[in-house]
């Protein structure tokens, strides 16, 4: 299934970064000479794929991944005029609170978390439910390279090159039934590894849920993530499956998903049970509407240094307006946050 | 000067983080949102310079010995120097220099209100912290000075109502607080063991 978004918003490759700073032409010429040279060798795949963006840790992609890279459609969705966010702090500034509270917690610990072998349970109003090893679970999907803003409801924002299929193309496998009005999400909950959820301060219930109304899910923009910056995600960004809704705030967007769920109510999200004044179901990007404790009007885009402190306007939608505004007409959104 | 060496060793290591969180700040070893990490370092900096020098008289009162006092004032205005810091970086980094987004946040933000009454009563401290306000004001200087213990308590409500997830942290800050202020109450003031002999006794 391919879906192609032609919109105002889209440009090519060399509108994306300023090439010199992170995209360096003369290692991805180096590296795409390098890949000629051997590319009758298939397994040097994954080693060409990681160099298409500097700084890449190379990881330990499992077998299904790495066959997936050759059919891979990459720039399928891109941003226009801005950087990409280097690879060093979109995996070391992280929010995910089964490893840690801090920025950097996530990177430390999410090490000990083994995604192979990785089941994903599909289940509730569909008429194909069922349990699948992860290499059966993307089976049917190519990967596509979506480039999407990513804006935490903490106020910083960062742009990051995802690989991943729409959810759309998921509900057409499974068959939701017509009493199916939402999908719902959850995340691995294993103490052992995940030191979060063993502290006696977590005010958090877990495991982590979030979920979207099913047209929402439908809208081409929303995907299941398994990669970024061409690898498989490293552990602390959600591997090795995750949401990515780029028009919502950071914390819809689940990690590391071992349930799959389509229902007939409205989810009981993670944050809405902590907080509901603050952290609403539909957590759309929206300037207009301040969390309590601080303005969304302006976020901080990462890196930032002191001198350069990068601060910007918020889009509505995070700037994905064209795509999914469609959603909510008739919607209050300051009453639906 | 009397106790010379300790006030500059007071000084020094007073002065020598925010030198070194900009130095961190520098070699890009604060990480992607190097200003987020100044700002909440620089308001923690200045919750414990305040709950230290609080921590002066009743040290004093143990110990007898004056030099604790002879640095109050230093590190009070260090606590001062903190929270222009900190002030300056939120202006910086967080709002980015977006005065009418300031604006909006002293009318909307409880916990801004709370942290610009707290820099306001600072400031007033700071301003009045030389020996000619003291001959100016008089009695009245040491009762506009108590403002101090209203600080405290508007400070930590500023850090509780930032703080999310982990209250831990607040809660240590929020004991010391408490508890410095308790020590003023006169009641337990008069109890404030000495573990020095008054000069009186021991000239006899």
């Amino acid at each position: 299934m391919l879906i192609k978004l032609p919109k105002a918003s889209d440009c090519k490759e060399s509108d994306v970064t300023p090439e010199s700073f992170y995209l360096s032409r003369r290692t991805l010429l180096g590296s795409s000479l390098a890949g000629l040279a051997v590319g009758a060798l298939p397994r040097w795949a994954s080693a060409e794929d990681a160099m298409r963006y500097e700084g890449v840790e190379p990881g330990k992609a499992p077998a299904w991944f790495t066959d997936k890279l050759a059919q891979t459609q990459w720039q399928a969705v891109t941003v226009k005029g801005e950087a990409i966010t280097p690879f060093k702090d979109a995996t070391h500034y992280n929010n995910f609170y089964e490893f840690g509270t801090d920025k950097g917690d996530p990177a430390q610990n999410a090490g000990a978390l083994k995604t192979e072998p990785w089941t994903v349970v599909v289940d509730g109003e569909v008429g194909k439910p069922g349990r699948y090893a992860l290499e059966d679970f993307m089976k049917p999907y190519q990967l596509e390279e979506r480039i999407y803003r990513l804006r935490c409801v903490e106020a910083w924002s960062m742009v990051i090159p995802w690989m991943g299929f729409p959810i759309s193309a998921l509900l057409k496998q499974v068959e939701p039934t017509s009493k199916a009005k939402y999908i719902r999400f959850e995340t691995l909950q294993d103490p052992k590894v995940m030191p979060g959820q063993r502290s006696g301060f977590a005010l958090i219930d877990w495991p982590y849920v979030e979920g979207l109304r099913l047209d929402e899910a439908m809208n081409p923009l929303a995907i299941l993530a398994v990669g970024m910056y061409g690898r498989e995600l490293p552990n602390q960004n959600g591997a090795p499956l995750r949401l990515v809704v780029p028009w919502k705030y950071g914390f819809k967007s689940v990690k590391s998903i071992v349930r799959i769920s389509l229902v007939e109510d409205q989810p009981k999200t993670t944050w809405q049970s902590i907080a509901a004044d603050e952290y609403g179901f539909y957590a759309n990007v929206n300037p207009q509407v301040d969390h309590p404790r601080w303005t969304q009007a302006r976020e901080r885009r990462l890196p930032s240094s002191l001198f350069s402190p990068n601060v910007r306007d918020t889009q509505m939608f995070n700037g994905y307006a064209d795509e999914v505004a469609s959603l909510y007409s008739g919607l209050d959104l300051r009453k639906n946050y | 000067m009397k106790f010379l060496p300790w006030r500059v060793g007071v000084f020094v290591a007073a002065a020598i983080w925010p030198l070194y969180w900009l130095y961190e700040a520098w070699i890009f070893a604060l990480g992607p949102d190097p200003g987020k990490v100044l700002v909440d370092r620089l308001g923690l900096g200045t919750l414990i310079l305040l709950l230290v020098t609080l921590g002066m008289t009743p040290l004093h009162k143990l110990t007898g010995w004056p030099g604790w006092i002879a640095v109050r004032r230093q590190i009070g205005l260090w606590c001062f120097a903190y929270v222009v810091l900190h002030l300056c970086a939120y202006l910086t980094f967080v709002l980015g220099f977006d005065w009418s987004q300031l604006g909006v946040e002293l009318r909307k933000r409880p916990y801004i209100i709370v942290g610009s009454l707290g820099f306001l009563c600072l400031l007033a401290l700071a301003v009045t912290s030389n020996r000619y306000s003291q001959r100016r004001l008089g009695a009245r200087w040491k009762k506009l000075h108590r403002l101090v213990y209203v600080v405290v308590g508007l400070g930590l409500l500023h850090m509780l109502w930032i703080v999310r997830a982990d209250l831990k942290e607040w809660a240590v800050y929020a004991c010391i607080g408490v508890g410095l202020l308790a020590l003023r109450i006169p009641l337990v003031k008069s109890r404030i063991p000495r573990l020095y002999k008054k000069k009186s006794a021991s000239a006899i």
